[in-house]
Formats: structure tokens, C-alpha cells, sequence
């Protein structure tokens, strides 16, 4: 690609891209991370054969493009120019495919989404319940362009805020466009941006640097790496805009190893643009340098905090330092820098072109614009959701997620990762917005939202992420290094049937001090998944510790497997499956289980069709 | 310990800045290259990017994706992420470390795979999942399917010897 001199150049590659676009059909299929493990990849290659057998290829394109957010039904794909949106495709299914586009279009019935309420089959994907709730302004063109050709995104308007900032904006009117916004940090603490960034205007120490957080620890959430694998201009685009607003000269972008892909495309997005004159020496003419370097993380969760991602970045062990002096005034290398989360800097274009006040009226009175969320665990329509701030939970369980699956019933909803607490079921009408949801002892955090039924247990839960919190605690500070230990041995007691009911005063004394002495961010909300859960379902550690009984038969030490013999029909699947040999019985004859041997590990139940084995 | 093949060093020292930054990078290159950190390697970046040794040692011991002893020929990373685990994943990773005889995660001593834990790669809606070598994610894992998965890695002189017939025939069901 040429090299563009000035924002007018840009506009006009735009119009002639949007000229030259034919009318041609275009099967865009989505090879994001999950659905590439779901087989996208062999989809691809399946259509591009069927159209070369066929002599096509000049007549239907086939595009690879980035995460859709319906992972739960992929691989999925969209056919241009009817979006015509089909889900759960595999590779046999590309002729048929390619017969519909070329037998004017009529659809592929069997690949149609199916609404499991009405038993429809849906033409769109505007029109699937799962997207048509949801308001995509980030996560929009993730179905429409190539991440790894930066032709695409221009076509859709890619970097004409750059081009309007660089005309028409000065440095104050752009940190004053975001301040307006109401844009808030979107990496968890929910800091209103503009006023992070004002404060770093106000140094007058030189060089500053800013910096993009895609350290995306927390489990359950991958909203950072769907942008940075379906949209990764965007990302660059926000940054060049703030580097121009806060006189940068050097971004670094810090993204988790454990995301290949998302590297992948961020590399070639980076290099792209540099070929295109938007980043380097004079960007579009400006007089504006610039450059971006790509970090990768190397598996630590506190690197997500970020006076220890700085740390990790200069090549340090990732460990956090006291706050104040922050890091506008004092971030990497000493200098000035500006933390923000991937979907906050790919906010920063959308709020340049559409305005501040466009922006500022989506959301709530104190949360503006729209969040991404990670719908996951016991749901049906697992993915990728873009909401405006202020939907309730239960527009997100039961009309964008589809409900609980196997009609259970829903327990509780875990929001913020580790650093979050488990909202339960009956508060099921609270709208999520930062506010409301710290109040309620959880936290917005990153955007991870595991969703639990009835087969959860709490203690289990808390347990599971004291766990993780332990080995991810640096160990710098004592009540954090410590606390965290103590808080897992404690819940590691209740779970094995050996707690004491004083341990849940001790869980709850310690969680506080871990709180509030802790030296940063990990520390200071550790204690969320164990206080939440106390204050919500106190009950369920009781009976873990008055009954020694785990209500939702979780707790290996306080459960039994058992074969009912009057279901049983004696097919063996279990005898098979079994890891220690620990079920008894001749094929077709009911079989017993012998509860010395058995390792509780649950494998029988898994493959029982019948569903002769119990739990007790 | 393996002999170190030294000479591969100097190459990939050579693509970078002999500066402190750029000491996590080349310590990813490098357990990429040996599939661990080799104490003599250390010892040749401290010298190079002039950062002590013992500076340097810290740094590969804080983070986990560096190991200080050989990995296996296969990587396969149990997700234990939140809907990872509520959706079953220990169990699964019991079934890898069970069916590999291994007390827990680490390397067998064959050096074919090594089993380590990972907290969250992403592919929550396919949960239970597990990625091997970094590249093949392994969707919606049951401990039925665990037979299958280890033996499609096993070299084939290894899956004759190890591999129980009933339980491989199985496992793709």
C-alpha cells in the first residue's frame, strides 16, 4: 500500500475503496480464537477448495475476519451483501453453501440460527435475540473486515477521526472531547479518563509515553482479545489520536502471551499502518512521530495492575510499587505515562467521530457509553455481548444469554473476575453500571460475567479464587502474600466438611484487613469472592459446616457416587470410563460402584445415559 | 540435564539491543528455542545485556511461563479458568495427570508432554478447554475425551506402550 500524506488522502482512499466495491457476494466467517477451535479454519479452507473446484473464486469472495461473539455457535459466518447469518457450520456444509449464493441465495435452512423459544429459524443476525439487544459501536465491524488488511478498516471510516483530530481538533479540545464523553476507564477501576489524561497534560516533564493494558488476566473475560484479534486498527487508531492529544512520541502496548493470535494481528496492524504513513516520522503530514512497540506479557495476573505492568515492560519483575507518585507523574522510566484498557483507546475514535455528546447520552447518569461483556459459564448463548451501561442483569441472563441451560435454575452471577464478587439470583433487576454494582460487593472489573446455576457451589467458588489469587499474589506485601493463604486454608477447610462456624467471622475479619492494607489493586480486592459470597449465601458455608453436606454436590470430601440399580441398564460405559476401577458388574447387569476405590472424580456420571449414577 | 547447544545463542542475542528491556523477550525467545531457560544461557544474557545474574534469575523465576528445567516435546495447557472450572475442568485435568501417572502438573519423565495450568485463554464458550503447543485448542473436554487427545500427541512407539487398547478405542466416542 502507498504511503498516505494527509488526512485528505485517507478520505479519499475511503471513497474509492466504498467505489470499487462490487456487488459480489462475500462469505465473511469468523476466526476468532473460538471459533477456530470450533473448526473455523477448516471451513475456510473447505469453501476456498469449493469454489476453486468450481472456477468461483472471481465471483464470491471469502473473507477471514475477526471474533462475531457468539462463540457458543460457532463457527459462525455472515454471507454479504444479504447478511445472511449461519451458525454451527462445518466443512461438509460448504458446497451447499456455495449452491445457495449461486442459486439466488436461497438460504441454507439447516445452518439458520433456531430460536429456542419460538423453534423459528432466523434470516439475520440483527434478528437473533443473542445480537438484538446489543448496541456493537466497538465490536460493530468485527464481522466486516479483514483485521489483517488495514484497507478494510479505512473503508469502513478507519482513522477518519485521526484525520478529522489532525484537521480540526486542537491537543485541549480532544482531551476536552473525552472528558465530555463520560468515558470511563475500562479496565476495571472505572477512572474517568479525560481526567487521567488532563492530569498528565499538566507535567511538564519530557518524554511522555502512553500505554495500551491488553494484559488481560482475569479468567473468564476476553473481550480485549477479541478487539485485538478482530479489529486491532481501532485500537492503534485510539492510541495515535491520544499520543496527538497528550504529545507522546512512544506507545508500548502490553498484551498476554497466552493470546497468539491477538499478537498476531496486532504485528501485522502495527506494520500496515507504519507502510501507510500513520505511524512513524511526520504521520499524514503532520509533523506528528510517532511509534507503537508491542510487549508481550509472560504469564503473570499482576501484570494486569499497572505499576507492575510498567515494571514488567522496562524488563523487571512484575511487581507493584505504592501509589501515589501515579503514573501520570511518574510511569515508565520515571517519565509521564497514561494507562489505559484496549476498549478504552478503541472508544477514543468512536467519540471523536460521533461526538462527545453522542456518546455521553448512551448509558447512565454516571456511566456513559457502552461495556463488553464475557457472557459465560452456565448459559446458553455463550459470548461476546455490547451493552449500554445500565441494562439489568436479567435483560443479560435471560434475553441476550438465553437463559440457564437444562432448566436449572440460576444461582448467582459472577462479575469482575477475581477482583469481583458473585451477585446472587434475586438481585437479578440490578442495572450494571460501576456504582450499582460496587455497592452491591462486586465490581465492573474488566468485564467478565460467569453466570452459576444450582449445581455451583459458593464455597467452591470463593475457594477457587482465593486459589488463584494466592499463586498470583507477587508476595511483595505481607498482607496480601499471607492473607491470601490463610483465606484458602480456611475455605479449603469448610470445603473438606472440617470448618468451625468461628471461621466465618475469621473470613470475614481477615478479608477486611487484606483489603484495606494491601498495596495495590490485587491485594485491595482480593477478598471480594470470599466477603460476597459470606454476605450472600451464608447458608451454603453453613451447611458445609454444621451438615458437613455440600448442597450442589461439589466438595469431593463431603459427596458419594452411587448406581441406582433399578435404572441402571448395565451397558458398561462407566466400567470403561472409570480412572481407579471403582465400578462393579457384569455387561447388562446393573453395576454397583465400590465407594473405597471410587476417586469422586465423576467421570461415570458424565458418560451415564440412563442417569442411573447419583450423587449424595 | 541435556547438553546445551550454545551456538544457538549468539544469533538471537544478536536480533536485539543489548538492553534491560529487552530481557523478557529474549528470555521468551530462548525458552522457546530450548523449551526451557539452560543455566549456561542465563549466564551468557547476564553478561550481555550487562543486568546482574541474579537480577536476571529473578525475572525467570517470577513468571510462569519460563521454565528453569526442560518441558516436554507437547505443551498441553488445562484452562482453569471461571467457566472453565465451573463447567469441569479440574476434573479433566485430574483425568491428564492421572492417565500420564503424574502426581501433579509438570513433565512426565519421557519428556513428551508437559501439563501445566492456565488461567484463561479465551475460549470461555467452549469451555472445558485445553491447548496443546499453543496452537490446537481442544473444545468442550469431558474426561471421556482425554484418552483420545493424549494419544493423538503420543509419539507412535510411546502409544503402543502406554495407551490402554479399551480405553483409546473409547475415548473418540
Amino acid at each position: 500500500m502507498l504511503k498516505l500524506k494527509s488526512p485528505h488522502e485517507v478520505k479519499e482512499l475511503q471513497l474509492c475503496l466504498e467505489a470499487s466495491e462490487t456487488t459480489r457476494p462475500c462469505i465473511s466467517v469468523c476466526a476468532g480464537s473460538g471459533c477456530c477451535a470450533s473448526g473455523a479454519e477448516n471451513v475456510l479452507q473447505a469453501l476456498r477448495r469449493e469454489l476453486e473446484k468450481r472456477g468461483l473464486q472471481g465471483t464470491i469472495d471469502v473473507k477471514s475476519t475477526g471474533c462475531h461473539g457468539f462463540c457458543e455457535k460457532g463457527p459462525v459466518m455472515i454471507v454479504w451483501p444479504e447478511k445472511v447469518f449461519y451458525n454451527g457450520v462445518s466443512q461438509s456444509d460448504a458446497k451447499d453453501i456455495v449452491n445457495s449464493v449461486t442459486n439466488g441465495h436461497k438460504p441454507v435452512e439447516k445452518l439458520l440460527y433456531k430460536d429456542p423459544n419460538t423453534g423459528q429459524r432466523v434470516l439475520h443476525e440483527h434478528d437473533v435475540p443473542f445480537y438484538a439487544r446489543q448496541q456493537r459501536i466497538l465490536f460493530g465491524n468485527n464481522g466486516k473486515i479483514d483485521p489483517k488488511d488495514i484497507r478494510d478498516y479505512i473503508k469502513v471510516g478507519g482513522y477518519s477521526a485521526l484525520g478529522k483530530v489532525l484537521t480540526d481538533f486542537s491537543r485541549e479540545q480532544v482531551v476536552e472531547a473525552v472528558k465530555r464523553s463520560g468515558l470511563r476507564g475500562r479496565g476495571g477501576a472505572g477512572f474517568p479518563t479525560g481526567m487521567k489524561w488532563e492530569a498528565l497534560r499538566r507535567s511538564t516533564v519530557r518524554p511522555r509515553y502512553i500505554v495500551c493494558n491488553a494484559d488481560e488476566g482475569d479468567p473468564g473475560a476476553f473481550m480485549d482479545r477479541s478487539l485485538l484479534e478482530g479489529n486491532p486498527h481501532s485500537v492503534i487508531e485510539g492510541l495515535i489520536i491520544g499520543a496527538y492529544a497528550l504529545e507522546a512520541e512512544q506507545a508500548y502496548v502490553y498484551v498476554r502471551a497466552e493470546y497468539p493470535l491477538a499478537v498476531e494481528h496486532l504485528h501485522a496492524a502495527i506494520e500496515q499502518a507504519r507502510t501507510a504513513g500513520l505511524l512513524g516520522e511526520n504521520i499524514l503530514g503532520s509533523g506528528m512521530d510517532f511509534r507503537i512497540h508491542l510487549v508481550q506479557g509472560a504469564g503473570a495476573f499482576v501484570c494486569g495492575e499497572e505499576t507492575a505492568l510498567l515494571a514488567s515492560i522496562e524488563g523487571r519483575v512484575g511487581e507493584p510499587h505504592p501509589r501515589p507518585p501515579y503514573p501520570v507523574q511518574k510511569g515508565l522510566w520515571g517519565k509521564p505515562t497514561v494507562i489505559n484498557n484496549v476498549k478504552t483507546w478503541a472508544s477514543v475514535p468512536v467519540i471523536i467521530n460521533k461526538g462527545a455528546d453522542w456518546y455521553a447520552s448512551i448509558g447512565t447518569e454516571r456511566s456513559k457509553g457502552t461495556m463488553v461483556f464475557s457472557l459465560v459459564g452456565k448459559i446458553n448463548n455463550t459470548g461476546l455481548v455490547e451493552v449500554p451501561m445500565g441494562v439489568t442483569l436479567r435483560e443479560m441472563i435471560y434475553e441476550i444469554g438465553g437463559g440457564i441451560p437444562k432448566e436449572k435454575k440460576l444461582k448467582a452471577i459472577q462479575i469482575g473476575g477475581p477482583s469481583g464478587g458473585c451477585i446472587p439470583a434475586s438481585m437479578i433487576d440490578l442495572p450494571i453500571d460501576y456504582e450499582a454494582l460496587t455497592q452491591a460487593g462486586s465490581m465492573m472489573g474488566s468485564g467478565g460475567m460467569v453466570v452459576m446455576d444450582e449445581d455451583t457451589c459458593m464455597v467452591d467458588v470463593a475457594r477457587y479464587f482465593m486459589e488463584f489469587l494466592e499463586e498470583e499474589s507477587c508476595g511483595k506485601c505481607f498482607p496480601c502474600r499471607e492473607g491470601t493463604q490463610r483465606l484458602k486454608e480456611i475455605l479449603n477447610r469448610i470445603s473438606r466438611g472440617k470448618g468451625e462456624e468461628s471461621d466465618l467471622d475469621l473470613l470475614d475479619d481477615a478479608g477486611w484487613m487484606i483489603k484495606e492494607t494491601s498495596l495495590c489493586g490485587l491485594g485491595q480486592t482480593a477478598p471480594n469472592p470470599v466477603l460476597s459470597t459470606l454476605r450472600y449465601f451464608r447458608d451454603e458455608y453453613l451447611t458445609h459446616i454444621r451438615e458437613k453436606r455440600c448442597p450442589a454436590k461439589v466438595c469431593r470430601e463431603l459427596i458419594v457416587y452411587q448406581i441406582d440399580e433399578t435404572i441402571c441398564d448395565g451397558c458398561h460405559a462407566c466400567v470403561r470410563v472409570c480412572a481407579s476401577d471403582a465400578v462393579l458388574g457384569e455387561k447388562d447387569k446393573p453395576h454397583k460402584i465400590d465407594s473405597g476405590k471410587c476417586i469422586k472424580c465423576g467421570a461415570c456420571l458424565e458418560v451415564c445415559q440412563p442417569k442411573a449414577v447419583l450423587v449424595h | 540435564m541435556p547438553h546445551v547447544e550454545m551456538e544457538k545463542v549468539e544469533p538471537l542475542l544478536e536480533q536485539y539491543e543489548p538492553q534491560r528491556i529487552n530481557l523478557i523477550p529474549i528470555l521468551q525467545d530462548v525458552q522457546e528455542t530450548y523449551r526451557y531457560l539452560p543455566q549456561e544461557v542465563l549466564r551468557r544474557i547476564s553478561q550481555k545485556l550487562r543486568v546482574p545474574l541474579t537480577e536476571v534469575y529473578q525475572v525467570a523465576t517470577f513468571y510462569r511461563c519460563f521454565s528453569l528445567v526442560p518441558r516436554g516435546k507437547h505443551v498441553i495447557q488445562v484452562c482453569l479458568g471461571t467457566a472453565c472450572h465451573v463447567r469441569g475442568a479440574p476434573r479433566v485435568l485430574d483425568r491428564i495427570l492421572l492417565d500420564l501417572k503424574m502426581a501433579g502438573p509438570g513433565t512426565t519423565n519421557d519428556l513428551q508432554f508437559t501439563v501445566e495450568t492456565v488461567r484463561c485463554i479465551g475460549c470461555c464458550g467452549l469451555a472445558p478447554v485445553a491447548r496443546v503447543d499453543n496452537k490446537n485448542t481442544h473444545p468442550h473436554l469431558t474426561q471421556a475425551k482425554v484418552g483420545g487427545l493424549l494419544k493423538k500427541y503420543q509419539d507412535k512407539a510411546e502409544a503402543s506402550r502406554t495407551a490402554k487398547p479399551d480405553e483409546a478405542s473409547h475415548a473418540e466416542a
